[in-house]
């Protein structure tokens, strides 16, 4: 056993100060988290009519009601594997984009980048670029200090406020929702979820940021098992760059040791190690060693999206395969292939699956009734879901025999109405005179017809007449 | 992350040349952990926790799931307490099935039938030998909402509520002879079409029409004022064999319910009531 007594429990992190950087990674990032943080943020706004019973927000989770509304799209928790397969989906999807370009997802969409980016965006300009941030973390509190301290933590504080506030918004009615929050009306249910989500906001973009990646994400520990040779991931052409060094000799390769690449990167290492876990794809290395490649005159590169399987050739200097042979192999094919046939599944299931919904149960206790005219009378249960905005009626008849003649519980009509977005149970009687085939048979096959008057539309659904030979 | 080969020391082990490092903790990791241990203590402090010979230690916080249950179960009286109150007034030929309070009682007069019908009626309300099918179209004492709430409120025959229904059929055996006996036996299979004995039917209908006809009617047709059966239908309480009619016939029958008025709380019998009446059978 070792002497852990001279030794520290904890390991204090490491201040990181990425430095800005300008390129075509960056550009391309800066996009990408206008466009999530875009719709995000203004999702919840977007009104879309479903008729006057129905709320009309485009996106809406409506746990109460047991409804999640997607634009045109309605899933009731009997079609929950809508969710399943979208989840299955995206799984599917992160493979495949693991396996082709490694970790693209960390370094570019996760939202513990897109947060720390913008968070690291506002630091830069409250406090200024890498180098003023070091020298104001190093110099004691003063007026200043705290103004810029104070300043920038109201601003991430501003922003993770309306991270989690924008949370909330998917789960009602989002402008009642946000008269009722300023007013103090909101469910507290809502202020604590505002709450926790402001905190992890502030506190996971503002100061644990890598650390999230490095030791609290455990993607990174699985992603190993999707990337092989073939996958392109930000490296370094050691074979190019080294030995490194700023004072050039005949030998020096092309890396000036500049440490442009360590001073931009957002978890504080060096690519020039090789493939490491802390790193998240971000490819602003790559950034920020092409800038400085073109500055002293050698081709850009040096620091790019690299196959493991191209070194070997590149080092016999050769030229590596063209990406698209990297990215086209078996397993993502295959990964594609699945993920393509679960959203071609779930949108052929979106399409078959009927308006109404309904299913009938058979009462079995008893399993029938003598009248006292001798008939024979079966029970049912109906249930009727109206998935419609308005209320409509629905009507019912049954066939198998022409016996056999339906009489509703309640009505003597045989149209029931089924108020807007609910579910009616309505129990129907087979009723088969003395003497018929279904009354004295064992069982007959029997179907019910369900036609929604105002569409039109019409579904069946099968169930059984029981006789008095079932006895 | 260090950037450097870390400097730090092994726990020892080591297998096939590779060394398990003993590096520290994180710092944020190491207070969480400390702030979970803070936290254990408070919480077993503040709610109940500890073992003890009977009974756990109750927590300064006071807090009990019993309680909160009581608390549950008394919200869900408070909601209810409109939907009773309503129903227990409620006149029910007049409550609209569109009333919330219907839906309730039908649903609680579900759960009062199980508990207290279903012993004698069964769980489907189907009835058994002797205890009549709800579901039916066929009442002894009628199927409207008024005459079943007055049946299960004062009952039959019970000697607890004087205002029960009351009849009672004699039992022939002390009146008629065998013979006699014998030819109402098939007189009254005749009237519901089974097979009978043709030869008999003109003294048994000559019988029938002295003996039976003031309660059973003149066409068998039975008299809900008295709790007469209808003779004609396909419906037998106690059965419908040669058999079993002429043990009815020579014994005669004594079907007795108790007064649920006695029992049950006004809400109740009207819910059961509701319940009852929408089962299949209700005029």
């Amino acid at each position: 056993m070792s002497d852990a007594s001279n030794q520290s429990l904890y390991a204090p992190r490491e201040p990181i100060y990425p430095k800005t950087v300008t390129g075509r990674f960056r550009t391309l990032k800066w996009r990408i988290m206008i466009a999530t943080l875009s719709v995000y943020y203004v999702m919840p706004w977007i009104r879309w009519d479903r008729g006057p019973q129905l709320p009309d927000q485009a996106v809406l989770v409506d746990l109460a009601g047991r409804r999640f509304y997607w634009f045109w799209i309605e899933i009731w928790p009997h079609e929950f594997y809508f969710v399943a397969g979208l989840l299955i989906m995206a799984g599917l999807g992160l493979f495949l984009f693991t396996s082709a370009l490694g970790r693209v997802w960390c370094g570019y969409a996760c939202p513990q980048t897109v947060w720390t980016d913008l968070f690291l965006l506002v630091e830069r300009r409250v406090e200024g670029d890498r180098n003023a941030q070091i020298k104001l973390a190093k110099a004691p509190w003063s007026l200043r200090k705290a103004r810029l301290r104070g300043t920038k933590w109201a601003i991430w504080l501003l922003i993770a406020l309306c991270t989690g506030g924008a949370w909330v918004f998917y789960f009602a009615d989002a402008p009642t929702l946000a008269r009722d929050l300023v007013t103090l009306n909101a469910a507290p249910v809502a202020y604590s979820t505002i709450g926790i989500l402001t905190a992890t906001t502030f506190i996971f973009g503002g100061f644990m940021r890598e650390q999230v990646c490095i030791y609290m994400c455990p993607w990174p520990r699985i992603q190993a098992a999707m990337m092989d040779d073939d996958t392109l991931t930000v490296a370094y052409r050691d074979w190019r760059g080294e030995p490194r060094g700023k004072k050039r000799v005949e030998s020096s390769g092309d890396c000036i040791d500049c440490m442009a690449c360590v001073n931009v990167c957002p978890t504080g290492i060096d690519i020039r190690d090789g493939q490491q876990m802390a790193c998240i794809t971000c490819a602003l290395c790559i950034d920020a060693c092409d800038d400085i490649m073109e500055k002293i005159g050698k081709p850009r590169g040096l620091i790019d999206y690299l196959a493991l399987s191209d070194e070997p050739l590149e080092r016999e200097g050769m030229a590596p395969r063209p990406y698209w042979k990297h990215v086209l192999r078996p397993r993502t094919v295959i990964y594609t292939a699945l993920w393509s046939l679960f959203g071609a599944a779930l949108v052929f299931a979106l399409f078959i699956r009927a308006e109404i919904d309904v299913t009938v149960a058979p009462i079995r206790n008893p399993q029938f009734v003598t009248l006292s005219d001798g008939s024979i009378r079966n029970a049912y249960d109906i249930r009727l879901r109206n998935k419609h905005g308005e209320d409509r009626p629905f009507r019912i008849r049954a066939s198998g025999d022409l016996a056999l003649r339906a009489e509703l519980e309640g009505t003597p009509y045989e149209t029931v109405t089924v108020a807007a977005n609910e579910t009616r149970l309505q129990r129907v009687y087979l009723v088969a005179p003395r003497g018929s085939d279904p009354a004295d048979g064992d069982v007959t096959d029997i179907r019910f017809w369900i036609e929604d008057l105002a569409s039109g539309e019409r579904v069946h659904a099968d169930s059984i007449f029981k006789g008095r030979a079932l006895r | 992350m260090s950037k450097k080969k870390p400097d730090v020391e092994t726990t020892g082990h080591e297998w096939d040349g590779i060394e398990e490092l003993n590096n520290p903790l994180p710092r944020w990791w190491l207070y969480t952990f400390y702030l979970t241990i803070i936290w254990g203590i408070g919480y077993t402090i503040a709610f109940p926790a500890w073992p003890m010979i009977s009974g756990a230690t109750e927590g300064l916080l006071g807090y009990s799931t019993r309680a909160e249950v009581a608390a549950d179960i008394a919200a869900v009286d408070a909601r209810n307490a409109d939907f009773i109150a309503t129903l227990a007034s409620a006149d029910l030929s007049t409550l609209s099935r569109d009333d919330p309070a219907y839906h309730f009682g039908v649903a609680g007069g579900a759960a009062v039938f199980r508990a207290n019908c279903s012993q004698c009626h069964g769980s489907g309300a189907q009835g058994a030998l002797g205890y009549p099918n709800l579901l039916d179209d066929d009442w002894l004492w009628g199927g409207t909402l008024s005459e079943i709430e007055y049946t299960v409120r004062h009952g039959i025959r019970n000697e607890t509520d004087w205002d029960a229904h009351y009849s009672e059929m004699p039992a022939f055996a002390e009146i008629l002879s065998e013979e006699e006996q014998s030819a109402v036996v098939e007189y009254v299979l005749s009237l519901s079409g089974e097979d009978h004995d043709a030869a008999l039917l003109e003294t048994g209908a000559t019988l029938y029409v002295d003996q039976c006809a003031s309660c059973h009617g003149d066409a068998g047709r039975g008299d809900r004022f008295l709790g007469a059966p209808n003779l004609t239908d396909a419906i037998w309480l106690y059965g419908g064999s040669r058999d079993a009619v002429a043990y009815t016939v020579a014994n005669a029958r004594f079907g007795v319910m108790p007064a649920w008025g006695q029992r049950l709380e006004e809400d109740e019998i009207k819910a059961v009531t509701l319940y009852l009446h929408q089962l299949g059978g209700g005029e």
